[in-house]
């Protein structure tokens, strides 16, 4: 175990405390487990999400500055988010930092104002969960401690457009062999093949959920998810394991309003890639929130042994 | 096939049978099918350049015209870069194809490179209805100025 990532400050976001609370439920139970202790940043704020960079961008820039200085005075230097949008905000706020004088002097500004230390780029590193278990514990260390394989489990990984996008805010990816891609990322395929589970070839593993239009035009978000989930199927996947709640909610959501909505019927299930962990470790799918999805995956996990 | 000025409603649809076709349709006309959705895909970019009011590019990116025409779809709109890897993929599977159309994959290659270009076109689709420039058609804005031109004395 790499004792650089066993305790870490936890930034959950808005996200995990609502509909991707299976979420937050299950990377807990993952990290206990596993030994893993994850510390809650105190008093932490919103990143922003989408919405706040339409309006000023800086102001988001100095939304997740907040939550670094509070990591940083709590004593830490790495930050772990689950959320692709949280993961995605933390590392743009640390390049525009480094990168940008007139966003450091808005974080400066506000900073002051608020009457907190200012963040300065380079203090903390933000990681997500994905590269947490994956530097923390690693393939071997996972396959060790499996009590109830994947086997047999076909998996197509779905990481969405923010987990990568854009490039050059993960200077840590695309590096030496085995570092993460942006291009076809496979950190989550590697810990899910530990546990047992078959990865299929998907191509859209990157491609966009239209969670930006769920609001303003909900067809259009369904029929991206539709492609999504008859995609996988056509992959002979059994299982999308997830990695972002903004994506998982609008692949369940999505899926039964293709139903309702445009009479198309998909059988593939939706899980959190802590989720499927979780249960490969032996915990049981109540403790990894699997009651809390909108989907319902208990007829397959009942065929698997796993319910 | 000739699809450079196919709507989206006729590209899908083409999409569509594609996808529904047996593998013993699909892996005798795997090249040109190959050729096919590169071309689908190129008019789908075209289309969110038209409309941006943009002259779309005749040059190529590691020589494929579609990923020139993304590259300048998201120059100055960095959210348009949620479908470069989608465009990156279609390139790879196309490729795939060309470099083996008798291999007894080909066909699966082919069917799973229809449904990216699907979703290429749906993602343009949805960018071009949240930006309000009309639905997916590759001359929907130029029309629309010409109209508002036209209704304001200015032919």
């Amino acid at each position: 175990m790499s004792g650089k990532f066993e305790r870490v400050a936890y930034y959950p976001g808005c996200a995990l405390e609502g509909t991707g609370h299976a979420y937050n439920r299950s990377t807990k139970a993952l990290g206990k487990a596993l030994g893993l202790d994850l510390v809650e940043l105190k008093n932490w704020n919103c990143c922003g999400a989408m919405e706040v960079k339409n309006v000023d961008p800086k102001l988001q820039t100095y939304l997740s500055a907040r939550n670094l200085s509070i990591a940083e005075k709590m004593g830490f230097d790495t930050v772990m988010a689950p959320c692709n949008g949280c993961y995605h905000n933390l590392k743009k706020a640390e390049y525009d930092l480094a990168h940008d004088a007139p966003s450091r002097e808005v974080n400066q500004r506000l900073s002051t104002k608020a009457g907190h230390q200012t963040y300065e780029a380079g203090k903390v590193e933000t990681i997500h969960a994905l590269d947490w278990i994956k530097q923390a514990i690693g393939e071997e260390g996972l396959k060790a401690r499996v009590k109830n394989s994947l086997q047999g489990l076909k998996v197509a990984n779905y990481y969405g457009c923010m987990y990568t996008r854009p490039r050059h805010i993960f200077p840590e990816k695309d590096k030496e062999p085995g570092s993460e891609s942006t291009s076809k990322p496979h950190f989550m395929d590697d810990l899910l093949v530990a546990a047992g589970a078959e990865n299929v070839e998907y191509p859209l593993k990157t491609a966009c959920c239209g969670g930006a239009h769920t609001l303003s035009d909900s067809d259009t978000s369904t029929k991206l998810v539709l492609n999504l989930l008859t995609t996988a199927e056509a992959c002979g996947a059994d299982v999308i394991a997830t990695e972002c709640p903004t994506c998982h909610t609008g692949l369940e959501m999505h899926q039964k309003r293709a139903e309702t909505v445009f009479g198309r019927k998909t059988t593939v299930k939706i899980l959190y890639f802590t989720q499927l962990l979780g249960m490969a470790l032996g915990l049981s799918a109540r403790k990894v929130g699997v009651h809390e999805n909108l989907s319902d995956s208990g007829d397959l996990l009942l065929e698997r042994g796993l319910l | 096939m000739a699809t450079a000025s196919l709507p989206a409603e006729s590209a899908t649809e083409r999409l569509d049978a594609i996808i529904a076709l047996p593998d013993t349709a699909l892996a005798p006309a795997a090249s040109s099918l190959a050729d096919e959705l590169l071309t689908i895909g190129e008019a789908a970019l075209t289309s969110w350049l038209t409309a941006k009011g943009k002259t779309p590019t005749t040059s190529t990116v590691e020589s494929f015209r579609l990923l020139a025409l993304h590259r300048q779809g998201a120059r100055g709109d960095p959210s348009f870069n949620a479908c470069r890897e989608t465009c990156r993929e279609l390139v790879y599977l196309t490729n795939c194809v060309r470099a083996a159309p008798d291999d007894a994959d080909a066909a699966r290659l082919i069917r799973l490179a229809a449904m990216v270009a699907r979703h290429l076109l749906l993602f343009i689709d949805g960018k071009l209805e949240v930006a309000g420039l009309g639905e997916f058609c590759c001359s929907s804005r130029p029309l629309r100025l010409r109209e508002t031109a036209h209704a304001a004395g200015n032919p």
